[in-house]
């Protein structure tokens, strides 16, 4: 179906991101392309329908065929009828408003019959789910059906191909699970050919038939999920426990792990040995929050929600998008709307000092960080952040930068840096201010397990040194490795908040992969197991 | 129930020429209680005929608009005195103010009469009945909608305006986003160097996000199947150019009195013609079909007819009164204009109701 032969691929004036690429991708195969931020993932996705170089520019070498069509000779909208690609952030990719529309749209531009249009978005609604809110307009939708809705819109000019690049990366747990089960359906139904990237492994390693690993150098490694997650650098949590546990083949799946994890759990003692990460968290109250309302117009986003942070305590605050979560970090910080409720931070109400004075007392990185950057170079970033901090010798938001992602040069421009980059960039300017309390949101957003691993670090360090820390996140792994205590907000108000282990192990959609296998035994972390560990005689 | 008039949105284009009409009619007639019933009309109908979509909100803000239009209307022909015939009712004196003599064609202040004041409000709301007939084939009428009844030709326009109205309110939301994201660094949030903070981040989101659009629809085919050649862009080209030349041309014969009227009509009709060709070379070379076109069935004929009869009965001149502010009377509601004009509501109630959406 899609042949690569020989491909490479160059931007001008660097070292070519794609080089020698020889594969082949058969019909109804589910592709998963996995590789560190700035490997190529993109690249290659984007070369399947011509995208790449057509519409970004670069040098093709050898030739990439889908269908018998070369790219090379066709641009991208010839390919319309073929490959249907759908993006990260779906919103940018709609055209029309409401979602019968916009599933019409390719079909329009093919010049379909009008009945064959009316038929094929019939179908194309119930194949997805989406027939109850066909009239709907796009933006009032959730993410996960807006998503929905574009995987659709891809779908109605009947390509063979579909290329999704992170479709997942910006959704709760459970509209992630919804796109990854409609994606699995057109799979097995229609025997579509898809492409995935993603970052997330431990949500869609198990539907994979191939893995695409990109290691970075314009090679592609190509193979059987489970061969090539055996060596692997980047894991879901699933197969380090397969590898540990040394079990043949290895699982990619919960249900495949517990089925071998039988006699695991019988082996590992009833109580973990050791806590799901190290804590820092003291009994010293810094933020104090009590019956905090938000409002936003018609729409209650906090209602009434208490909440206490110790100095050193982590805490991750989850629940599905639109929960209220942001707006309660804003409100926190005391920039955003408070129509009710009490907040002391250090003793002081945020919401009465000077902005200067408030992100001292209290730093966010909002879900864009990227807002926060407007200057041309990396070092102007860090010399402007001293100067909002009110410090005379230039140099601390380095030393920060630095102690959080080391290696970023002064001359780079902010918007050229990776995902993981800009939020370490972000991150060192909000903390030269030394704020008692940061907050995060959505952080890991597009970020890889590199990145992701440094961001752990960064945290960690900061609650050893009193820092207490608030991460909005649908990332369940991620807050597995960090958080001491776990905040659930449903419809805007705190439904459950409690010890990590606790919450986390309670309900099966916030549950992380390891305490899914091993349950009811209340473990968290690979780390946990590997040291209850007793290898059998 | 005939399918025709099931629930459903009329074709814009109906309600357009239908608004116009009423328009045009409004334009012709210096009656005000003809005036007040074609409010009336239009109220009525938006009422009855809107759907819940944003834009058919937008009504009333045209109402507001045409209030603030008959009171400035008022104001300035009371503070600029366009002067007094005698006999008038002298209402009140505003205290005049001297102009110096290059200024000498314009009064401010002195007497102002009941003949003025009424003149006045005449004319702001005659302006205010077009304005909301304009401002109900909006509401009434999906914006987007009308435009992909553009022809072939013009479909890249359409789209341009399209994309434009998605994307303003993006933009606002992206500026928003920044100035609070802005606040946590401490930063100001006015003066020229937060606009640049501000700017440039906002800028960056619109150009990513509107290179993204522009991948996501070069991927879904947009433009894909073109067949034009360059030759055929020349002659739409200038099939289109000498075409609005012509029109010009006829419009002008036609309005200018010195100049014979067969020669108005004439390069009106060529004109026309021409640009009809050009539009028709352009359009052949987009092919693309569209969902669920919107029908136009005999309510829509109705619609159009209704609004039409209005115009051309008051065009006829039975609804001018040339009086004016001339008598102080009550004016009188001359029969055939008013039958015409309700015989346009009629007709606007004849089209369809507007679709149900089910709860969400």
């Amino acid at each position: 179906m899609i042949r690569f032969e020989r491909a490479g691929l160059a931007y001008d004036g660097s070292e070519p991101v794609l080089h020698d690429v020889e594969l082949s991708i058969g019909e109804g195969e589910l592709c998963l392309v996995v590789g560190a931020t700035g490997t190529g993932k993109s690249t290659l996705l984007g070369a399947i329908n011509g995208l790449v170089p057509h519409f970004t520019g670069g040098t093709l070498t050898g030739r990439v065929t889908v269908a018998g069509r070369d790219t090379a000779h066709h641009p991208p909208r010839e390919y319309a009828d073929l490959v249907g690609v759908v993006g990260q952030d779906p919103v940018a990719g709609f055209v029309t408003d409401t979602v019968e529309e916009e599933l019409a749209y390719g079909m329009e531009q093919l010049a379909l019959d009008p009945a064959v249009m009316r038929t094929r978005v019939e179908e194309t609604l119930d194949l997805l789910g989406l027939a109850g809110l066909r009239h709907r307009g796009l933006h009032e939708l959730s993410g996960g059906q807006q998503q929905r809705v574009a995987i659709a819109a891809a779908l109605t000019t009947h390509p063979r191909v579909l290329v999704l690049d992170e479709p997942t990366s910006a959704l709760d747990p459970t509209g992630a699970e919804d796109v990854l089960a409609a994606i699995v359906r057109l799979v097995h139904d229609l025997g579509i050919t898809v492409v995935l990237a993603e970052h997330r492994l431990e949500r869609v390693l198990q539907y994979a038939d191939r893995l695409l690993h990109l290691p970075g150098d314009g090679t592609v490694h190509d193979g059987d999920p489970a061969t090539l997650m055996a060596a692997a650098t980047v894991a879901p949590p699933v197969v380090h426990l397969g590898r540990l546990a040394g079990w043949t083949p290895l699982p990619l799946s919960v249900r495949d792990a517990r089925r071998h994890g039988s006699g695991l759990r019988t082996r590992l003692p009833e109580q973990p040995r050791t806590p799901h990460h190290d804590s820092h968290a003291t009994t010293a109250p810094v933020l104090t929050a009590e019956d905090v309302i938000v409002r936003h117009g018609p729409v209650v986003a906090v209602r009434g929600a208490s909440l206490t942070l110790h100095a050193g305590e982590v805490v991750a605050l989850m629940g599905r998008n639109g929960s209220g979560k942001s707006s309660l970090l804003w409100a926190l910080q005391g920039t955003g709307r408070r129509d009710g409720g009490r907040i002391r931070v250090r003793g002081t109400d945020p919401k009465t000092v000077t902005a200067a004075a408030a992100r001292r007392l209290c730093g966010l990185v909002p879900q864009t960080a990227t807002d926060l950057l407007y200057l041309d170079t990396v070092a102007a970033e860090l010399a402007q952040a001293d100067r909002d901090a009110g410090r005379a010798t230039a140099g601390r938001a380095r030393a920060i930068l630095d102690a959080v992602a080391p290696g970023i040069a002064d001359d780079h421009h902010p918007r050229d840096l990776s995902a993981g980059q800009q939020l370490a960039l972000v991150l060192a300017v909000q903390l030269t201010a030394d704020p008692g309390v940061l907050l995060l949101d959505e952080p890991t957003r597009g970020l890889d397990y590199h990145a992701k691993d440094g961001l752990r670090h960064t945290v960690a360090a900061l609650a050893a040194t009193g820092t207490a820390v608030i991460v909005a996140t649908h990332d369940v792994e991620f807050a597995t490795t960090i958080a001491d205590r776990v905040v659930v907000m449903a419809e805007g108000e705190i439904v459950a908040d409690g010890p990590a282990p606790a919450v986390l192990t309670a309900s099966p959609s916030f549950a992380p992969q390891i305490a899914k296998i091993l349950a009811p035994l209340p473990y968290l972390t690979l780390d946990q197991v590997r040291a209850a560990w007793t290898p059998a005689s | 129930m005939r399918k025709a008039r099931l629930p459903r949105a009329l074709h814009p284009v109906a309600w357009w020429l239908w608004a116009v009409a009423l328009a045009t009619a409004a334009g012709r007639t210096g009656n005000p209680l003809l005036l007040l019933l074609i409010f009336g009309v239009l109220g009525v109908t938006v009422t009855l005929r809107r759907t819940d979509a944003p834009w058919a909100r937008a009504f009333r803000y045209y109402l507001t608009a045409a209030l603030v239009i008959i009171v400035i209307r008022v104001v300035f022909r009371s503070v600029f005195a366009t002067g007094t015939a005698p006999g008038d009712h002298i209402l009140f004196r505003l205290p005049h103010v001297p102009t110096p003599a290059w200024y000498a064609g314009i009064q401010l202040g002195g007497p102002v009469s009941l003949e003025a004041v009424l003149s006045a409000a005449l004319d702001g709301l005659r302006l205010a009945c077009l304005l909301c007939c304009v401002g109900a084939a909006n509401s009434l009428a999906n914006p987007k909608r009308a435009l992909r009844v553009l022809p072939g030709a013009l479909y890249e326009l359409g789209v341009a305006v399209t994309v434009a109205l998605s994307v303003a309110p993006q933009l606002v939301e992206s500026v928003q986003r920044v100035v609070r994201a802005r606040r946590l660094r401490a930063g100001r949030t006015s003066g020229l160097r937060a606009l640049r903070a501000i700017a440039i981040p906002v800028l960056h989101d619109a150009l990513d996000r509107s290179l993204r659009l522009a991948a996501a629809m070069d991927s879904r085919g947009y433009g894909g199947t073109g067949t034009a050649t360059a030759s055929s862009r020349r002659w739409t080209g200038l099939l289109l150019l000498t075409g609005l030349a012509g029109l010009c041309v006829g419009v002008y014969g036609l309005l200018d009195v010195t100049v014979p009227h067969a020669v108005g009509l004439a390069g009106f009709a060529a004109g026309a013609l021409l640009c009809a060709g050009g539009l028709y070379l352009g359009g052949r070379r987009v092919s693309r079909t569209s969902y669920r076109p919107d029908p136009w069935q005999w309510p829509e004929w109705t619609v159009a007819a209704g609004g039409l009869c209005a115009a051309v009965v008051l065009a006829a001149g039975s609804g001018y009164d040339p009086t004016g502010g001339g008598a102080l009377r009550w004016p009188t509601l001359p029969l055939v204009p008013a039958l015409a004009v309700l015989l346009a509501a009629a007709a606007a109630l004849a089209s369809p109701p507007p679709p149900v959406r089910s709860a969400p």
